[in-house]
């Protein structure tokens, strides 16, 4: 846990986490994301915008290796974390997800207390050696996800008891507490109220300063409070990749034009 | 014979208040069917309910008080043709014959409802019943904490509860040692890893497991598993000769329960929401870490409901164990011995031609008032845990 913490002075928002290059997915008959080459900065909020069915959540599942899950679904191309090459035959996609978390579109606590919920990737990985050392790493990922003084109270009350932004933000603890480099969120705010998603988007901030984080959107407001780098997908395509601000105010695709002045999509 | 005639005179008037009433709500309108409140059939089914509903509530009435007689059926007829003659009165284009059809159709679910339950009470009140008339001939003490059961048809029998108690439990014990474990197994594989061909195959064949009669199974204990438990494993370890064995029946018994066990928890683990699934492997845990820690706890109240039921299954079997375990009432430890459940003794007590008033066949009825009592408090305990666990899920 704490040699993520630490990082080194040097690394700036520009360097690169993740490459891509050449992506292509098949699932059963459709070739749901084309020719995708990008790359992701560390420590910095990368925003996926785009139209339902265009890609963006595909592609995103295939960072951490999640549509391996997934039967008939093919993955070709090459995708480098940290400049190693994830489907690698040495690579496990079980501790690959575990360097790479992930938060989904709907909150999805296990039927298990708050405390078992933040517990359970550093117990099935073995990260703690003591009782002690796990309710550290609880208690410190709790209050990383800004859940901590709602919760401490009542640890062991099913997680499944709290409200849909609690729920979310107890997801997000849970996913930080296996230690990971990179955070995937799958529009981790849409379930919730504009409330709910105000006190997430502050999270997102905070978060970027120790991981890098993906995110799915389809709220392009959020896109653009959130995020510092977006790319929009179109039809399976990567259309657009650029700085946040510049790709709103100044869109070099007549598509992305069209999509952010709300003419497709 | 009267009650019946009754019953189809009724059955006649109100087959034929349907299109009086019918027609008698267009003729109000003026054959508009558009100016009535409700649709005609509506006002079809309105005046049969208004027909019927008095003259069978004075029929069953009567039927309880008193016998049927001609006058009663008399009344009976009168009574429906006064209620059709009321009915059609108020069949005008504003009756609200939808709200009462309706209310109809609320009565007569109620009506499925409560017929279970008076059922159930009914049963328990004649075993309650009888069950008094047996202790008042024989002490309770003696029937359940005697461990003699050796009925006598000249009287002074020891009837002994505890032999049979243990040969239930027993042979229920081994049946769900053997069944949850493998159906629990089978389910797990079958939703959470099986390819869509296997599936297709194997799954009808477990359900074909569930079909077969306890009878053919009881012939598969009794010719084959038992000689072949005999031969193979009491008879070489020096645990007896017997080929009827509680080990036998138990045995075939969870065969039998295999099926129940693994359709209902795969149809429970099937849904388990799939975003559970993706959370726990998002987190990095294996496929079998996500079932252990995740799916199967959060299907277990539904786990927990079908191996209660299997559990009820399994004590209230008795063709398999008249065949498999035989009819001896012993307490005995050694799974290789002949013994007998609570099932078979009631069926054999009953079946004797004693006197009906003894002690040895009244036994019966406190036998199967005990075995009911069991089956309710698993179910209790079911309910229990169940309840306790569907809170932390939802």
């Amino acid at each position: 846990m704490e040699d993520t913490l630490t990082e080194a002075p040097g690394t700036a928002a520009d360097t690169t986490k993740i490459t891509v290059r050449g992506l292509q997915v098949y699932y059963a008959g459709t070739h749901a994301v084309r020719d995708v080459d990008v790359d992701i900065p560390a420590k910095a909020v990368t925003a996926l915008i785009g139209p339902s069915g265009c890609g963006k959540s595909t592609f995103l599942r295939c960072l951490n290796r999640m549509n391996d899950t997934i039967p008939d679904a093919r993955v070709t191309g090459e995708i480098c974390i940290d400049g190693e090459e994830i489907h690698d035959a040495r690579v496990d996609p079980v501790q690959l997800r575990a360097k790479v978390g992930m938060v989904f579109q709907k909150p999805n606590p296990f039927p298990k207390s708050i405390r078992d919920n933040v517990a359970y990737g550093p117990k099935i990985h073995g990260l703690t050696r003591t009782r002690a050392e796990l309710n550290e790493v609880v208690e410190k990922s709790l209050r990383r996800a800004a859940l901590w003084d709602e919760v401490k109270d009542r640890l062991d009350a099913p997680g499944t008891g709290l409200s849909g932004g609690q729920q979310q933000r107890l997801c997000i603890a849970r996913a930080i507490a296996t230690a990971p480099e990179i955070l995937l969120m799958d529009e981790p705010c849409s379930a919730l109220d504009p409330i709910a998603t105000a006190q997430i988007e502050e999270l997102i901030d905070e978060l970027r300063n120790r991981f890098a984080v993906v995110i799915v959107t389809h709220s392009m407001q959020q896109a653009a409070r959130v995020s510092q780098r977006t790319a929009f997908f179109h039809l399976g395509r990567m259309v657009e990749y650029g700085d946040t601000g510049e790709l709103f105010t100044n869109p070099a695709d007549p598509r992305t034009e069209s999509y952010i002045t709300g003419r497709i999509g | 014979m009267t009650a019946t005639w009754t019953l189809l005179t009724l059955l006649v008037i109100a087959a034929a208040s349907f299109p009086l009433g019918r027609a008698r709500a267009l003729a109000c309108a003026g054959g508009d069917s558009c100016a009535l409140h409700s649709l005609p059939r509506h006002y079809g089914w309105a005046s049969v309910l208004l027909t019927l509903g008095p003259a069978l509530v004075l029929f069953v009435l009567l039927e309880m008080t008193a016998p049927a007689t001609p006058a009663g059926s008399l009344a009976v007829v009168a009574c429906a043709l006064v209620a059709l003659a009321w009915a059609l009165r108020r069949m005008h284009p504003g009756f609200r014959a939808r709200q009462t059809v309706e209310r109809g159709v609320l009565a007569l679910l109620m009506l499925a409802a409560c017929v279970a339950i008076a059922t159930t009470a009914g049963i328990v009140l004649s075993m309650l019943f009888e069950t008094q008339n047996f202790f008042a001939q024989y002490g309770w003490r003696e029937f359940f904490l005697s461990a003699t059961w050796a009925p006598r048809f000249q009287g002074d029998s020891d009837l002994g509860i505890l032999p049979l108690l243990w040969g239930t439990l027993y042979i229920s014990l081994i049946a769900l040692v053997l069944a949850v474990p493998v159906g629990l197994f089978a389910a797990i594989y079958m939703a959470e890893y099986a390819g869509q061909r296997f599936r297709a195959i194997v799954k009808p064949g477990i359900e074909v497991l569930a079909g077969i009669p306890t009878i053919v199974y009881g012939l598969f204990a009794l010719i084959t598993v038992g000689p072949l438990l005999r031969d193979y494993f009491a008879q070489p370890l020096g645990l007896g000769s017997s080929g009827s064995s509680v080990m036998t029946a138990g045995l075939v018994m969870g065969i039998m329960l295999i099926p129940f066990v693994s359709s209902l928890s795969d149809d429970i683990i099937a849904q388990v929401p799939q975003s559970l699934r993706d959370g726990s492997l998002g987190l990095g845990a294996t496929r079998s870490e996500t079932i252990r820690q995740v799916v199967v706890p959060a299907a277990l109240p539904g786990i927990v409901g079908a191996v209660l039921l299997a559990a009820s299954r399994a004590i209230g079997e008795t063709m398999i164990v008249v065949l498999g375990a035989g009819a001896a009432a012993k307490l005995n430890l050694n799974p290789f011995e002949a013994m007998t459940t609570i099932t078979v003794k009631i069926v054999s007590q009953l079946t004797g031609d004693g006197d009906f008033a003894a002690p040895e066949t009244l036994v019966a009825f406190a036998l199967g008032l005990t075995l009911f009592a069991i089956t309710l408090c698993l179910n209790v305990l079911a309910l229990a845990i169940v309840r306790k666990y569907r809170e932390q899920y939802e």
